[in-house]
């Protein structure tokens, strides 16, 4: 044990790569995993799965993106089709972007100015038949224009900081537009785009595999020869890979347990990268079902949970480990830990907290109180999550348990509203905290919110916070939104943010671990040292 | 013959359609909705209008007897359409798994036989002597070990025991390559997998073989052949296990039929990109056209293989006659 935690020790240093001064090798094909069965198209546009992204990404450019060499910060944003990040005019509503114009698609025809615009058109004015998927993204977003060969003005409806982050995207490929025009489908079941990698090969449900771009536009990169990914949906089959280095990694993340077998295994041979992850199990009280229409019993539910020691707890399980609130806990919107404590649910005194628990229990007539909490059939974390939650719960005299039903079924319950209480979760593929809070406006207003209430005092509190653009007053507007849903109405309850776990073969270098699964997988800079 | 062949085939059309029917009103039993899966499966934001648009595009939001009705004009001409998750062709998504899928069960069919026979022969031979029990044991154990744990097992057991003996883990590949690509690769693949679904596969038919020599071996005809003076290798050959293959054929002829779409778990633990994950993946994502494709194809694979078993007696047996 003590030799596996020294190990553990000696890895997770490699979180700041030693790597970093190390001249990068050339040459190479690398080789990872997608922890996922096939995504249904190749079409980022229109999917919102990671395997699409983890396993298209190689091929494509963005505007811009969040810088591959500091991944892990929420806000640092540069170009990558752009040749600088612009200032904006209008009071803040008008962004002119400057299109590199050294940019070849990889069929060898010049990449414009107007394949962007018409990117970005469909994006945010998709035409009929043609999905968008994640439309409420791009809200602020009124035209995009290219007004020459290699200039393109965004519009905006207001200003916001939310639009960055919106147009970072890595969903947001670049496509041509000729190909859009005469087929908005034809990135469905194709690939051409002008990114670090060209389109080999697509074993349908198995693997996908891209070789060097010559004529890619950032000199020097990529460093590999190529990269083949292939979908491996069972964990155990990846412990196994890694160990007999089929592969070297796969990029979503993997649990406490998965990862201190590979160090028992490999020792030396393999390196782990971690960091939070902007992911989050929450617990959604019904609220068109008594006695859940009680605030009292929502707040209950939410004080009898210990976050402060459940979490570190958790931590060596499941791949969850920081307290936060509604927002990402890297972000410099989120709360700070003496902020958290004012909010029910997050009092530094456990004991104190459950008392109030039991106490308002009794006063909303709800002592005793037995019901079913709804779960997902994943088992990290969701599983031990609920298994953790409904014990906390017991201690202030509820008795819950567990239904959990298949991705299908419970995708239909949360539209139905089939449920006492469920669990609930929200991954978004930027961290975009003004947008992301999204999730805690009701159902008519935010589709994925599956609380069953209406509140227009809620609707307006989000709309002051995101509207707001002062840094300043935002986080305030943001305190006051967190205290509102989470302790005032107890719309919702949190649990401890997400941890990713990166496991990879030492030999894999010029990789930099994101808060999102999304990010940063364009596999440019990686390169192997073999 | 041939009429006897036509007949059969003929029949597989009833069967066909009532296959049919039931798997298009249990898949809309199922409560769910492949879009909110798709759109919403990874926990971010979509638009409420994309949900309505992939209604629209996979035809989910029309009456369910104007579904029904153009699943069988489909199926009358051998259109199964696309799939509802891919938007790919049905057959396109069946074939790119079809080929190492048969191949597992080839393999494990021959693993089967190559055991099957000639241990459950020897076992009814040696009826009650230490041959027999080992050969029992053996067969027992097989039946009683659940595929998929054999396969994890024999995963790590071959990690770890290349690692003592090379110092570098070993395991099979986890992507397929076509035999005719690269055989060693392919094989190396494959063969994990097959010994693993052919052990249990050779147990039970091992068993079948025991107790259908016994009985044979106990028929007046062989008493006669020994009577004749012939030797016990020709009349075990010739004479009784060629009768007594006729309910190990007949086994093997369904084993053989649902080693092609049922082995979800085996496929899963190998990381082979087969049928049965395929149909899992269709069931989970409520992939409608999908489903329904596969349940087709297995209704007549198991039509085809018992028509062929059927005609196996005839060989095995001349005094069967089709009619």
């Amino acid at each position: 044990m003590r030799i596996l935690h020294g190990l553990l020790a000696l890895a997770l240093s490699a979180a700041v790569p030693a790597w970093a001064d190390e001249a990068p090798k050339r040459g190479g094909t690398f080789t990872y995993m997608i922890p996922a069965d096939a995504p249904p198209s190749l079409d980022g546009h229109r999917e919102t799965t990671y395997a699409t992204v983890h396993a298209t990404a190689p091929f494509y450019s963005v505007l811009i993106r969040i810088n591959p060499d500091n991944p892990s910060s929420p806000s640092d944003y540069v170009c990558d089709l752009c040749t600088e990040m612009p200032t904006p005019t209008d009071n803040g509503k008008t962004w002119t972007f400057k299109i590199r114009t050294d940019v070849k698609w990889h069929d060898g025809s010049p990449l414009t100015a107007a394949d962007v615009a018409k990117t970005w058109q469909e994006l945010v004015h998709p035409d009929p038949g043609v999905l968008s998927a994640r439309l409420p993204y791009y809200v602020m977003i009124d035209t995009v224009e290219a007004t020459d060969a290699s200039t393109v003005v965004f519009k905006l409806k207001f200003a916001t900081s939310a639009f960055l982050p919106a147009l970072a995207d890595p969903f947001a490929y670049i496509y041509k537009k000729e190909i859009l025009d005469r087929d908005p489908h034809w990135y469905e079941k194709n690939v051409m785009g002008s990114g670090p990698f060209k389109f080999v090969d697509y074993q349908i449900g198995q693997s996908i595999s891209g070789v060097r771009n010559p004529d890619y536009y950032r000199p020097g990169l990529p460093y590999l020869d190529g990269f083949k990914a292939i979908f491996t949906p069972k964990q155990a089959v990846e412990i196994d890979a890694i160990r007999s280095d089929r592969a070297a990694t796969e990029f979503r993340g993997m649990p406490p347990s998965a990862r201190d077998q590979l160090l028992k295994e490999l020792g030396d041979k393999i390196t782990v990268q971690t960091g939070d992850w902007n992911c989050v199990d929450m617990i959604t009280p019904n609220h068109g079902r008594k006695p859940f229409d009680d605030p009292r019993v929502r707040r209950a539910l939410a004080l009898a949970i210990d976050q402060w020691h459940g979490a570190p707890a958790l931590a060596k399980i499941a791949n969850v480990r920081t307290v936060g609130g509604i927002v990402f806990p890297g972000s410099p919107l989120a709360a700070t830990k003496q902020e958290l404590e004012q909010i029910a649910g997050y009092w530094s005194d456990i004991e104190k907290s459950r008392a109030e628990a039991r106490r308002l229990l009794k006063e909303a007539g709800a002592e005793n109180l037995s019901f079913e909490l709804m779960n997902r059939n994943v088992e990290q974390p969701y599983k031990y999550i609920a298994t953790w939650i409904i014990d906390e719960w017991s201690k202030v005299g509820l008795h819950v348990t567990q239904k959990v039903l298949p991705t299908g079924p419970f995708f239909d319950g949360l539209r139905s509203g089939s449920f006492d209480v469920t669990i609930d979760f929200n991954c978004q593929g930027l961290i975009n905290p003004a947008l992301d809070v999204g999730k805690f406006l009701p159902h008519s207003v935010y589709s994925e919110n599956y609380g069953n209430y209406e509140d227009q005092k809620d609707i307006d509190m989000y709309q002051a916070m995101l509207h707001e653009t002062d840094p300043v007053k935002q986080r305030i507007a943001m305190r006051d939104y967190e205290k509102y849903v989470l302790d005032t109405q107890a719309h919702m309850i949190m649990t401890p943010w997400w941890e990713r776990i990166v496991p990879m073969r030492s030999y894999v270098r010029g990789w930099k671990i994101s808060p999102s699964h999304y990010v940063n997988q364009d596999l440019a800079t990686i390169w192997l040292n073999q | 013959m041939y009429q006897y062949i036509a007949k059969r085939v003929l029949l597989t059309i009833p069967t066909l359609l009532g296959a049919a029917a039931l798997v298009f009103i249990l898949m809309r039993l199922i409560p769910g909705d492949i879009c909110l899966v798709r759109l919403g499966g990874g926990g971010g934001s979509f638009d409420p209008k994309a949900l309505v648009a992939c209604h629209a595009e996979i035809g989910v939001d029309r009456p369910y007897i104007v579904q029904f009705v153009e699943f069988i004009w489909g199926l009358m001409r051998f259109d199964f359409g696309t799939s509802m998750w891919s938007g790919k062709p049905v057959s396109t998504e069946i074939l790119a798994r079809l080929p190492i899928s048969l191949e597992i069960a080839l393999l494990g069919t021959a693993v089967a036989i190559g055991i099957a026979i000639p241990l459950g022969t020897i076992s009814a031979l040696k009826q009650n002597t230490w041959i027999d029990v080992v050969v029992r044991i053996f067969a027992i154990g097989g039946i009683a070990t659940p595929s998929f744990w054999l396969g994890i097992m024999s995963v790590l057991m071959v990690l770890d025991l290349s690692a003592w003996m090379t110092g570098t883990p070993w395991m099979p590949p986890i992507d397929y390559v076509p035999i005719w690509k690269d055989p060693i690769r392919n094989l190396s693949m494959a063969i994990l997998p097959a010994i693993t679904v052919g052990y249990r596969y050779a147990a039970v038919s091992m068993r079948m073989t025991r107790s259908a020599m016994l009985e044979v071996m106990r028929e007046d005809y062989i008493r006669t052949a020994r009577a004749k003076g012939l030797i016990n290798k020709l009349i075990v050959n010739r004479h009784a296990l060629k009768n007594a293959l006729l309910p190990v054929v007949t086994l093997l002829g369904i084993e053989f039929a649902f080693l092609i779409g049922g082995l979800v778990v085996t496929e899963q633990v190998f990381n082979l990109n087969g049928v049965g994950r395929l149909f899992v993946l269709a069931v989970q994502n409520q992939d409608y056209t999908l489903t329904q494709a596969l349940v087709m194809l297995t209704v007549v694979i198991f039509v085809f293989t018992n028509l062929v078993v059927d005609l196996l007696y005839g060989w095995l047996d001349p005094r069967i006659h089709f009619a």
